[in-house]
């Protein structure tokens, strides 16, 4: 057993921040991740990092942006939390050594990004990420930090009390990919979940074949709500091949889009009469998409990107590495003709609720990043603000885990901070497959008829003891493996792949009742199909086959938690578009869906949005750009 | 195809400009257009005619020390279908997800930024990821481990000793000192970034060390990788110049930049096209300059 103060899982741009946070506090910390620090998909971030920065910026517009953004649906707390810290932060990197893009007075410079008032984003050519990412990889070895990388961690180890808000969390257990070892390891103070995006729920995703939401789904299983699941980004420039990103930076510095009849369609088809390209992702990917709909697509499926007006010099000084990815994966250069480009699936807004100082309703137990949801997205994120919220609330979790004295906060967490029952009636069943026979790999190490194997139940049936729940939980881990190596059985691969086509195909953009629940069905299925999965491979070593197996249950929670949220928002919000309720229903749906595990039965529920914080008040408005 | 056919008839009101005076943008992204659309007909005229199921064959390095028959290295073939665009990371997942599931390898982002898919491919160091197998132009495409890395499973290399290296020249950022104010950046200067730019593109995969002859007989040898993280802080303006010092001192070691032998291995398997040996060569005259002091 490995034991340290505060245990990161993950270690991208949120885990670095929050190991780095809880380092400062002088707590013993450990990064665990399945891909070492500098493989992270914070690394494939192109656009840039938002800050209020200069002479007629500052939070409060920051903050404004952010809200409206989100469709009224993010809480005000968390906004204004995250714009009044962040340009601390990204100060904070640059001391680090960022290497930014800067201005003639050697300033970092600021270009203009969607749905933001003022040109408040900072960047680093069009490879943002991959430089926040090295530099924070940096000051982890500048500090020391210990790192157990490709270590892949399956399950949190949480006290079994029935309610959710009793439980604690004392660590997590992770797999060894190199050798096959299962270990515990605890956590003194806190475990803090970093794990990134749920791309892979998604057939066609800019997101990396890791990102497959294993903090959301471990975090789920362990009793922690999700949150707002149902809001998934589809970034509306990603290459049709392979859905590589290609930044918004591209549109933020005067890249124009044209549909097949080269019309600006932005403008000419009345889209966002104001801002055009430069409307927020949800409209300008809507907009495309309707463009293909009605027969003015190219080739019945993208639209054109078109930067060579900005002249050589422009492009190659900010956005050199949009040619690399145009010419290696589309084979297009930029600088001579326009980029083909359509909507990917790109972000969760939703994720493990937390509150702004990153902590979740089970004690012990942050998050932080995408995985997690504060909430500051709502139901839109800006271009240009994830990487600033990862510093922003990975820094909260990590000197909040590590014992710093934070303020009270104001978002509250779990079942008490409930509203009203959800209404939703899924066709079938969603949740755990109760066979009643303990199948281990069935339920992702929980047997599924609720019984504990061990004997180390207190009389209350409740383990309290932090060693004997990381024990149990190892135990079972190492169960889990054994089986999934042992058994005989299908690929998983196969369940994966119809979890991605049926989420492409029915949870997309445009989203109907019907096509909602034909994808319920299909993961009923897929659930029914992974009761049957086993890895082929026997080795212990560099076992990626077993890994792929793991990621694969994971990829089935998260994308039946965000059908379910799909089906239970009945109205038209931010990146949520449904056919059957075309308009913003405010009196009714300024609230959160919440999603909560319950030993297998998912159960709906809401939460109020805050619209107001101790700073500010927001009053919902027409969004138009 | 019936776009353009729709096309035709919808162009009726726009026909105005008698005279063709000076092209307008418009004008001329209309003809570019048309070019295109008729280039994209061309193609997919031609791509018709030899869609007749087109496979590629991957000859793939196999061995895992603890499983029955595979304790031998040995090489297996898979032969997959092909399609324009592959690339070579695209047939080793189509090989291991519909042959052989427990083919194993490294890769993540799919987009040459994680560095976590250079392998030796016919011949060379490439990220798998980056390269189409369109351009490798052969009908059989041999794919290894890293040379000169030890070989964990497959095509899985132990990347600690390269980490190790990367970590001897102390590579983070180090200001002599910073502005008091925590809202006050830094200042440098546009040409000293554009200076360090392709140094800060590394991702560390790998590919440079495994190319260099001398790293393949000098397991010291600091290597293109780590000298060039050196290069990337030594340059840099925000750092002090005692910094620097130490810096240079760090790598003017023995089995630092006066190994390099500039053979440009490394310079031209790199995927983030960085001037590698010319980096290693700016940090030796460095080295000299500092050690004679005569200016």
């Amino acid at each position: 057993m490995h034991e340290h103060d505060v245990i990161v899982v993950g270690a991208g741009g949120a885990g670095l921040r929050a190991a780095i946070a809880a380092d400062e506090e002088g707590a013993d910390v450990a990064l665990v991740t399945k891909l070492h620090p500098v493989r992270s998909h914070t690394g494939a971030a192109e656009g840039g990092i938002n800050a209020a920065l200069r002479e007629g910026d500052d939070w409060e517009l920051h903050a404004y942006d952010t809200m409206k953004g989100s469709d009224y649906l993010g809480d005000a707390p968390a906004i204004d939390t995250f714009a009044q810290d962040a340009p601390e932060e990204v100060v904070q990197i640059e001391h680090w050594g960022m290497p930014f893009s800067r201005e003639d007075d050697g300033r970092v410079s600021q270009r203009p990004f969607g749905g933001m008032s003022f040109p408040r984003t900072t960047y680093a050519g069009a490879e943002t990420g991959h430089h926040l990412l090295h530099t924070m990889y940096e000051q982890v070895v500048k500090r020391g930090i210990e790192v157990y990388d490709e270590w892949y961690v399956t399950n949190l180890a949480v006290t079994d009390h029935d309610d959710p808000e009793d439980r604690h969390c004392h660590g997590a257990v992770a797999y060894e990919i190199a050798t096959g070892n299962v270990e515990g390891f605890w956590a003194r103070d806190g475990v803090i979940l970093a794990t990134g995006g749920l791309g892979q729920a998604f057939d066609h995703t800019t997101n990396a074949v890791a990102n497959t939401g294993d903090g959301c789904a471990m975090a789920y299983r362990a009793g922690v709500p999700l949150e707002d699941m149902e809001m998934i980004q589809f970034h509306p420039t990603t290459l049709p091949s392979t859905g590589v990103l290609i930044s918004e930076g591209v549109r933020g510095e005067g890249g124009i889009l044209y549909n097949d009849d080269e019309e600006r369609f932005m403008f000419e088809h009345g889209y966002a009469n104001n801002d055009g390209e430069l409307a927020s992702r949800d409209v300008v990917s809507r907009a495309e998409l309707t463009e293909v709909n009605a027969g003015r697509g190219i080739e019945d499926e993208y639209v054109d990107l078109d930067m060579r007006h900005l002249g050589e010099e422009r492009i190659l000084d900010r956005l050199e590495n949009i040619l690399h990815l145009a010419e290696d994966f589309e084979g297009v250069d930029g600088l001579d003709e326009p980029m083909p480009v359509k909507p990917g699936q790109h972000y969760a807004m939703g994720g493990i609720e937390t509150d702004e100082n990153g902590e979740t309703c089970i004690s012990g137990l942050y998050a932080a990043g995408e995985t997690a949801c504060v909430s500051l997205h709502g139901a839109n994120r800006l271009g240009g603000n994830a990487l600033p919220e990862l510093l922003v609330f990975g820094a909260r979790a990590g000197h909040h885990a590590a014992g710093k004295d934070m303020k009270t906060a104001e978002i509250e967490t779990g079942r008490s901070a409930k509203s009203e029952d959800g209404d939703v009636s899924p066709p079938v069943q969603p949740g755990a497959i109760q066979t009643g026979d303990g199948d281990v790999a069935a339920d992702g190490g929980e047997r599924s008829d609720g019984s504990r194997s061990s004997s180390d139940l207190r009389a209350d049936g409740a383990m309290v003891e932090p060693k004997e729940t990381l024990e149990h939980t190892v135990q079972q881990e190492r169960e889990r493996i054994e089986t999934l190596l042992e058994a005989d059985g299908i690929n998983h691969a196969e369940v994966r792949s119809n979890v991605q086509e049926t989420m492409t195909e029915n949870v997309n953009v445009f989203r109907e009742e019907e096509s909602l629940n034909d994808a319920l069905r299909d993961l009923r299925r897929a659930r029914e199909r992974y009761e049957d999965v086993a890895v082929a491979d026997p080795s212990r070593t560099y076992n990626t086959d077993l890994i792929h197996t793991i990621e694969t249950r994971n990829i089935l929670d998260v994308a039946e938690a965000i059908t379910l949220g799909a089906l239970a928002r009945e109205e038209f919000r931010g990146a949520h578009w449904r056919a059957e309720y075309q308009e913003r229903r405010d009196e009714e749906w300024i609230k959160h869906t919440m999603l909560a595990w319950d030993d297998g039965t998912p159960e709906l529920y809401y939460k109020p949005v805050l619209l107001e914080s101790q700073w500010k008040e927001y009053e919902p408005k027409e969004r138009s750009y | 195809m019936s776009t353009i056919e729709q096309e035709t008839e919808t162009e009726e009101t726009t026909d105005e400009s008698a005279e063709p005076t000076v092209e307008s943008p418009g004008e001329r992204r209309r003809a570019e257009k048309r070019e295109r659309t008729q280039a994209r007909e061309d193609q997919r005229v031609d791509e018709e005619i030899d869609s007749s199921e087109e496979t590629i064959t991957l000859k793939v390095f196999r061995y895992d020390p603890e499983v029955e028959g595979k304790e031998e290295p040995r090489f297996d073939d898979f032969t997959v279908p092909f399609h324009k665009g592959m690339t070579v990371l695209d047939a080793l997942i189509y090989s291991r997800d519909h042959y052989d599931s427990s083919l194993t390898f490294r890769h993540s982002c799919r987009q040459a930024v994680c560095g976590s898919d250079a392998l030796f491919i016919n011949g060379r160091q490439r990220l798998a990821c980056k390269t189409q197998i369109a351009d490798l132009d052969a009908g059989t495409i041999r794919i290894e481990p890293l040379p000169h890395q030890e070989v964990v499973k497959d095509l899985v290399v132990d990347m600690e000793h390269f980490y190790d290296q990367m970590e001897a020249v102390e590579p983070y950022f180090d200001a002599d000192e910073l502005p008091d104010d925590e809202l006050e950046e830094q200042r440098q200067d546009r040409e000293n970034r554009e200076k360090i730019k392709m140094s800060t593109r590394c991702i560390w995969c790998g590919a440079c060390m495994s190319s260099c002859n001398i790293a393949a007989g000098d397991n010291e040898y600091l290597g293109p990788a780590a000298i060039n993280k050196a290069y990337r802080f030594a340059m840099d303006e925000r750092e002090g110049e005692q910094r620097k010092q130490e810096r240079l001192r760090i790598i003017e070691q023995e089995h630092g930049v006066w190994r390099c032998q500039t053979q440009f291995s490394c310079t031209e398997v790199c995927p983030k096209d960085i001037p590698l040996t010319e980096h290693i060569q700016e940090l030796k005259r460095e080295a000299v300059k500092n050690n004679l002091k005569f200016w």
